[in-house]
């Protein structure tokens, strides 16, 4: 296919060869096997470090410091605005919350089911919740108590206000498993 | 005339090594100095070509994996992915948009690569071609199915209804039980100083993949990137790798 040329000698004559001893001479800017080690390694060090540096920035890239997400407190109006007994919907699609009253007060219970996640229903006739996904129900306390649900709802933190407005706090959250339930602000003595 | 031009410096810049190939050596030649030829393998074993033993289910996949990609760039023309837009878009696709069938072959082309991806595996598997020296192309195989499902994955939360929003919910939420990283996984209560805990979740595993505490507009926005840019970027590499050890791992295997 192609033609391959005759190589050319590249041996030089003895007179342009460089002399043996040149390469033991000692000159200020000349490179050492030791030194050029000691430089090799602090580049090394130096691109460990930026590359390092680098992969820790990317890693903190992914946890910004501002959420647009939404409002996690909310006011939920006055005590007498819910009916005891009953489980109120209102807050459910705006917030994800259930506030319940019985006859000593109120709670919030979270709407999201401790299997998957996916949001319960209210079943009024029932008495129950009941996640459509996979089957868990939840007694009016948020005690599971059928599916695979593998503890119960979740309650928020509910408090009054000065002007004495409820006040429910989504950040803060009370689980029954850890005896969290009687804590002052799981539940609101009305 | 065509001699002419193939003796032209533009010809000649273009297709190296000149000629018409004749001998064996040239034709090999002209497939080892052609970039898209040379992925290829020069010659191929009679046995290779036989449905009955490929099932040709690893060249279907990467067939699928082009119709994917360029359906998915056609789609990136229309669709926006914002809580706002994202659902009414994908209607739009379908109703508005002139050959509104470019989303439906994208996604049935997802589920049928998938499905090749898993026949693909069963067949190598059935044929032993996973012994050495192949056991590496394997593994490699193993990453591919792994990114073909995270494909899968991230691309179901894009349109953005009720299916995708509660599939992605049960998804991520798995995310939460990673050891040390998930805010409720084992031994991420180690992970703390004090009464300070640095896995919550705000910080876990989860927070990475959906960008919030909560599934909203951070979690459409990065699965976003992820499916369009970030994890074909990454199945193209070991897609190179596996394509290239096929070769490298003696071809094809050859039945007993």
């Amino acid at each position: 296919m192609t033609e391959t040329k005759p190589k050319k000698s590249v041996t030089k004559p003895a007179s342009q060869r460089p002399p043996a001893a040149l390469g033991k001479a000692k000159t200020a800017d000349e490179i050492t096997r030791r030194s050029f080690f000691s430089w090799l390694s602090i580049g090394w060090v130096a691109f460990i470090a930026a590359t390092g540096g680098f992969f820790t920035m990317m890693l903190r890239f992914f946890f910004p410091n501002v959420l647009f997400e939404p409002v996690q407190t909310f006011r939920a109006g006055y005590p007498e605005d819910y009916t005891i007994g009953e489980v109120d919907l209102r807050w459910k699609d705006k917030y994800g919350v259930w506030l319940v009253r019985n006859e000593e007060g109120i709670y919030a219970l979270s709407t999201v089911c401790t299997h998957l996640g996916c949001t319960p229903n209210w079943l009024g006739l029932e008495q129950k919740f009941k996640c459509p996904c996979h089957g868990s129900g939840f007694y009016k306390t948020g005690i599971n108590f059928e599916g695979p649900a593998p503890r119960p709802l979740e309650r928020y933190k509910i408090i009054l206000a000065d002007d004495g407005q409820i006040i429910v706090d989504k950040t803060m959250v009370y689980q029954k498993e850890k005896n969290q339930w009687n804590n002052s602000e799981a539940f609101l003595k009305v | 005339m065509l001699e002419n031009f193939r003796d032209t410096q533009f010809y000649k810049s273009i297709f190296r090594g000149g000629g018409v190939p004749k001998s064996r050596r040239q034709r090999m030649m002209v497939v080892l100095n052609s970039v898209f030829l040379h992925l290829h393998p020069v010659r191929l074993p009679k046995h290779a070509v036989k449905l009955k033993f490929t099932w040709c289910m690893g060249g279907l996949t990467f067939f699928l994996f082009l119709i994917e990609t360029i359906s998915g760039i056609l789609l990136m023309f229309y669709y926006r992915p914002t809580i706002e837009y994202a659902y009414t878009d994908i209607i739009d696709l379908a109703e508005q948009v002139p050959f509104g069938i470019m989303r439906e072959i994208h996604r049935w082309g997802a589920h049928a690569m998938v499905i090749t991806v898993w026949l693909h595996m069963f067949r190598v598997f059935m044929t032993g071609s996973y012994k050495p020296p192949r056991e590496f192309n394997w593994a490699v195989g193993v990453i591919l199915l792994l990114l073909t499902l995270l494909l899968s994955f991230t691309g179901y939360l894009l349109p953005w209804d009720q299916l995708a929003i509660w599939a992605i919910t049960v998804g991520s939420n798995m995310a939460r039980a990673t050891p040390f990283f998930g805010s409720e996984g084992p031994g991420a209560s180690l992970l703390a100083i004090g009464d300070i805990n640095f896995i919550t979740m705000a910080s876990d595993a989860r927070f990475a993949l959906i960008g919030g505490r909560f599934m909203g507009e951070a979690a459409l926005l990065r699965f976003y990137v992820l499916h369009c840019i970030g994890l074909p970027f990454i199945i193209m590499i070991f897609m190179a790798i596996h394509f290239w050890r096929i070769r490298k791992d003696g071809g094809i295997s050859t039945p007993v």
